[in-house]
């Protein structure tokens, strides 16, 4: 039979901010009584669950899916985005990973190309930004040929999968000590480099999506690997490389520019 | 009031085509005087608001998360079908038109479902030129499998991420549209109502979820792409922002609602562990292509899987239903599931379990191709649970997860209110009573991608749309009584929180508007309803203040529509005595205690029209014809 179910008590020292603008402060917050079955943002919910009844303000996080699909939550726990476990995103990350009496450290994603929101929640809009720049291919509906006009090999439909797992959440943003987008851009880049419909565009798409990160406040690529080490869907810094490539394939040879 | 679907006249076949002849176009140059409002965008409002941009509309887009890429069709894990045939086993779009009614238990109406079963491939074909990264053969081809009672291989697949991929593919087209300034978006906004002006569909009222501040905008037409009511269920596999409230919202101002009791209870997923419970997570069901489904065969057996010889074992699915085995339909799976455990035997720590074991997959295949297959949704498994499929059968059971019923339309995709369209799980129009596995997606793109831009530009061409913008006296009502909604939820200032409530009225549609029903349960379930709604008025606790980002306020907001929405479930479900799909009414089974239905009786969409405040709904009927399939009792022995 199964463990039976545990229950944990934490004490959460977590990140408040009532906007932008107003100064933030650490709170601690007692979690009691946390089942180790919960996810993270399970815990969160009983905790708010807690500070509602008690008449206070609860704790602000996104989240959708819970199924760590949607890129919706993150927060940096105990100094790491999405906390301690490899390719989990915060909604996937289960409470059996912490231990009686854990003190943990819960801030939101920090970049300067995302304001906070409030508490945990950070507005994330300029990656949209970067996309509207260039991560598509122009295929207006209604022209598409016959799904296997264009036979593409295994080996390379599969690196473009790979590189388009990306679930957008941002957590290479806030791994990164220059706070660089680079991991985000270089995933959609290479995914629509590496398949034959994308490279009608592809200088254009390379050229437009590094200038509005540039633009948006992201930092530079500084080669420390922190994304890679973060990112929820292991995004390998390989994109990056291909990236590079591709822009400075862009830059020499483009007539747009 | 009279229903008109407006199918097309002509042979099955014909009419879609003739249809798009008969359609009157919109000049090019004057569908820039045009804006549209499209609210959602998972792939049904993505897929919209780009082509529609792409014809040169002008499209103002709105989604509740705080980024459109982020919309719940994002979790789809499975695939897309199509009628390509690429695999040579003799699919057809006929085949699959008739799967999908067959399916949905002669429940659909055949146009429809005909011009889905025909715009599945082109769906295939754009999302390829889009650069969806499909799984591909050695040669480079497009690869399929089999998914959920499809006996061909019609599945188009990204490793477990189908529904992810499609999304971003059209959130990629979408993006593309916003980046040429045709589209403009709105994320992090509410829909808080409809706006009805003359008649027409001319607006919305939203809620900014950062600012709390009410906005109201103005568009010529507006594209409901809202998704599905699951969350009534309060567990369920939706994500957290699923809800009804748009499309309730649009029905309380006379969009009518079909067969709102038409909902699917997934067979494979992930069980519950505690009251702390906030979502299941769905396990997809390509996964019955491999594993095994089995119990113990007595009731109470609590040896571990591994300890239980084969002699032990009941494989129900196999036992009952040679022919399609671990792979009948879902509405099949799910009560069968419910069956075993209500035998007393289930598995697990809640006993509300049932095993699915590959170890006979990764004997026969080997590790590493079961791996290549599920290796993403084994390690999601074992994240949530701690347990690894490779040693141990996984354990799954039933939850709410795809919703069939949906604000009524016709072929047009257009409600009852003119100038609303409704696509995707937000509509009704194409499962009938149980939707097949992969059909979702196809169903959201086809809608998006290929029916709107059509059917709009023929309500455009044809109607005479009077000056109106948001100082119109519709809107100011609209807006007024959504502030007056809000006001009213911050004064209550009670003991109980609004995931409290929404827990308990989860419960009782669970238990009484699930798997299975009876009108006596169905009957207890409107009582309790009633009280729980006339609680939460007294007695729900919203915290902090209305003009901020409150989750709080948002919740209950949302409960609020849920608590009046799941009455009409009920009624809905009490009025169809016949059982059809994943709507199982005890009292009518066969001797085998397979649904059974009635189609002397029955053979109508039931669409309910809003009657005022605590008023029980009316219920107007649309016939359903079927002139090209033969209703027959649906087996999978």
């Amino acid at each position: 039979m199964k463990k039976l179910p545990q229950t944990i008590n934490l004490t959460l020292n977590v990140w408040r901010q009532k906007r932008d603008e107003k100064k933030g402060h650490f709170e601690t917050v007692a979690a009691r009584n946390i089942s180790v079955h919960m996810s993270f943002i399970e815990m969160l919910d009983s905790v708010n669950e807690q500070l509602t009844l008690e008449g206070k303000d609860p704790i602000a996080f996104d989240n959708d899916c819970r199924e760590g699909i949607c890129g919706t939550c993150g927060a940096v726990v105990d100094g790491r985005a999405h906390g301690p476990q490899k390719a989990t995103t915060l909604c996937q990350l289960h409470m059996r990973q912490f231990s009686d009496g854990d003190t943990i450290v819960v801030e939101p994603f920090r970049a300067r190309a995302f304001k906070v929101v409030k508490d945990l929640v950070v507005d994330r809009s300029s990656l949209d930004k970067i996309m509207a720049a260039g991560g598509y291919i122009s295929a207006n509906t209604g022209g598409a040929p016959d799904g296997n006009a264009i036979p593409i090999a295994q080996e390379i439909a599969e690196k473009a999968m790979d590189a388009a797992a990306c679930i957008g959440c941002g957590a290479c943003v806030a791994a990164c000590p220059s706070a660089s987008a680079m991991l985000f851009v270089s995933g959609k880049v290479s995914q629509l480099a590496l398949l034959p419909q994308g490279r009608p565009e592809a200088t254009r798409r390379a050229l437009n999506m590094v200038k509005t990160m540039d633009a948006c406040g992201f930092g530079n690529c500084s080669n420390h690997r922190e994304c890679e080490n973060a990112c929820p869907k292991e995004l390998s810094i390989v994109n990056i490389a291909r990236l590079n490539r591709e822009y400075l394939k862009a830059s020499f040879f483009s007539v747009e520019t | 009031m009279q229903l008109d679907a407006h199918i097309p006249a002509g042979p099955l076949t014909e009419k879609w085509d003739r249809h798009r002849f008969e359609l009157k176009l919109v000049n090019p140059a004057n569908k820039r005087k045009f804006n549209i409002i499209v609210v959602g965008t998972g792939l049904a409002g993505a897929s919209a608001s780009a082509s529609l941009a792409e014809l040169g509309y002008y499209v103002k887009t709105f989604c509740i998360q705080d980024s459109p890429r982020r919309a719940h069709s994002i979790a789809a894990q499975g695939g897309i079908n199509a009628a390509k045939n690429y695999t040579n086993e003799g699919d057809s779009i006929w085949r699959l038109f008739y799967d999908t009614v067959k399916g949905g238990d002669f429940r659909a109406r055949e146009a429809n479902v005909y011009r889905l079963a025909q715009l599945s491939n082109n769906i295939i074909d754009q999302c390829t030129a889009q650069g969806v990264p499909f799984a591909r053969d050695y040669g480079g081809l497009l690869a399929n499998r089999s998914f959920g009672g499809a006996q061909v291989a019609r599945t188009f697949y990204a490793r477990g991420q189908t529904g992810q991929q499609l999304l971003l593919g059209a959130y990629s087209a979408l993006m593309r549209q916003v980046g040429a300034g045709m589209v403009t978006l709105f994320p992090r906004r509410e829909m808080m109502d409809l706006v009805v002006a003359n008649g027409q569909a001319r607006g919305i009222i939203v809620r900014n979820l950062i600012s709390g501040e009410l906005e109201s905008y103005a568009a010529d037409a507006v594209v409901l792409c809202t998704g599905g009511y699951g969350n009534v269920y309060y567990l369920s596999t939706n994500a957290e922002s699923s809800n009804v409230g748009a499309g309730f919202r649009a029905y309380r101002k006379g969009a009518m609602f079909a067969n709102p009791c038409f909902t699917q209870i997934h067979p494979t997923c992930i069980p519950h562990t505690g009251e702390h419970q906030s979502k299941l997570t769905l396990m997809s069901e390509s996964l019955r292509n491999d594993g095994r489904v089995w119990v113990p065969h007595h009731p109470g057996d609590i040896r571990e899987p591994q300890d239980i010889p084969e002699k032990d074992r009941d494989y129900y699915l196999e036992e009952k239903y040679p022919s399609f085995g671990n792979l009948v339909p879902r509405d099949v799976a799910s009560r069968a599931a419910k069956a075993q455990c209500d035998a007393g035997k289930g598995v697990g720590l809640t006993r509300c379990a049932v095993y699915l074991d590959f170890a006979d997959a990764i004997e026969r295949d080997g590790k590493e191709t079961i791996t290549k297959k599920y290796g993403n949704l084994f390690d999601m498994y074992e994240l949530i649970t701690d347990d690894s499929p490779y040693q141990k059968p996984m354990m799954i059971y039933p939850a709410s997860h795809y919703t069939m019923g949906g604000l009524w339309v016709d072929y047009n995709l257009m409600s009852t209110i003119p100038g609303l369209f409704v696509l995707g799980e937000a509509n009704f129009s194409d499962h009938g009573a149980n939707r097949l596995g992969a059909s979702a997606l196809m169903q959201g793109l086809a809608d998006g991608y290929f029916i709107i831009p059509y059917t709009i530009g023929g309500y455009f061409a044809e109607t005479t749309l009077p000056a109106v913008n948001t100082d119109h006296n519709a809107f100011k009502e609209a807006y007024q009584l959504s502030t007056d909604g809000i006001a009213k939820l911050m004064s209550i200032n009670g003991k109980r929180t609004a995931d409290n409530f929404a827990r308990q009225l989860g419960r009782i549609m669970w238990d009484y508007c699930g798997m299975s029903r009876n009108e006596q349960g169905l009957n207890k379930a409107l009582t309790l309803i009633q009280d729980l709604r006339a609680e939460f008025w007294e007695n729900v606790w919203v915290p902090g203040i209305d003009k901020d980002y409150n989750k709080s306020l948002e919740k209950a907001g949302r409960l609020a529509d849920s608590l009046e929405f799941a009455e009409i479930m009920i009624h809905d479900a009490l009025n169809r005595s016949e059982s059809c799909g994943g709507h199982f009414r005890e009292e009518s089974q066969t001797e085998e205690g397979e649904a059974k239905r009635d189609d002397d009786n029955y053979s109508h969409v039931s669409v309910w029209e809003y009657d005022g405040i605590d008023k029980k709904p009316k219920l107007h009927k649309e016939s359903l014809v079927f002139e090209n399939v033969e209703l027959s009792q649906r087996s999978y022995k």
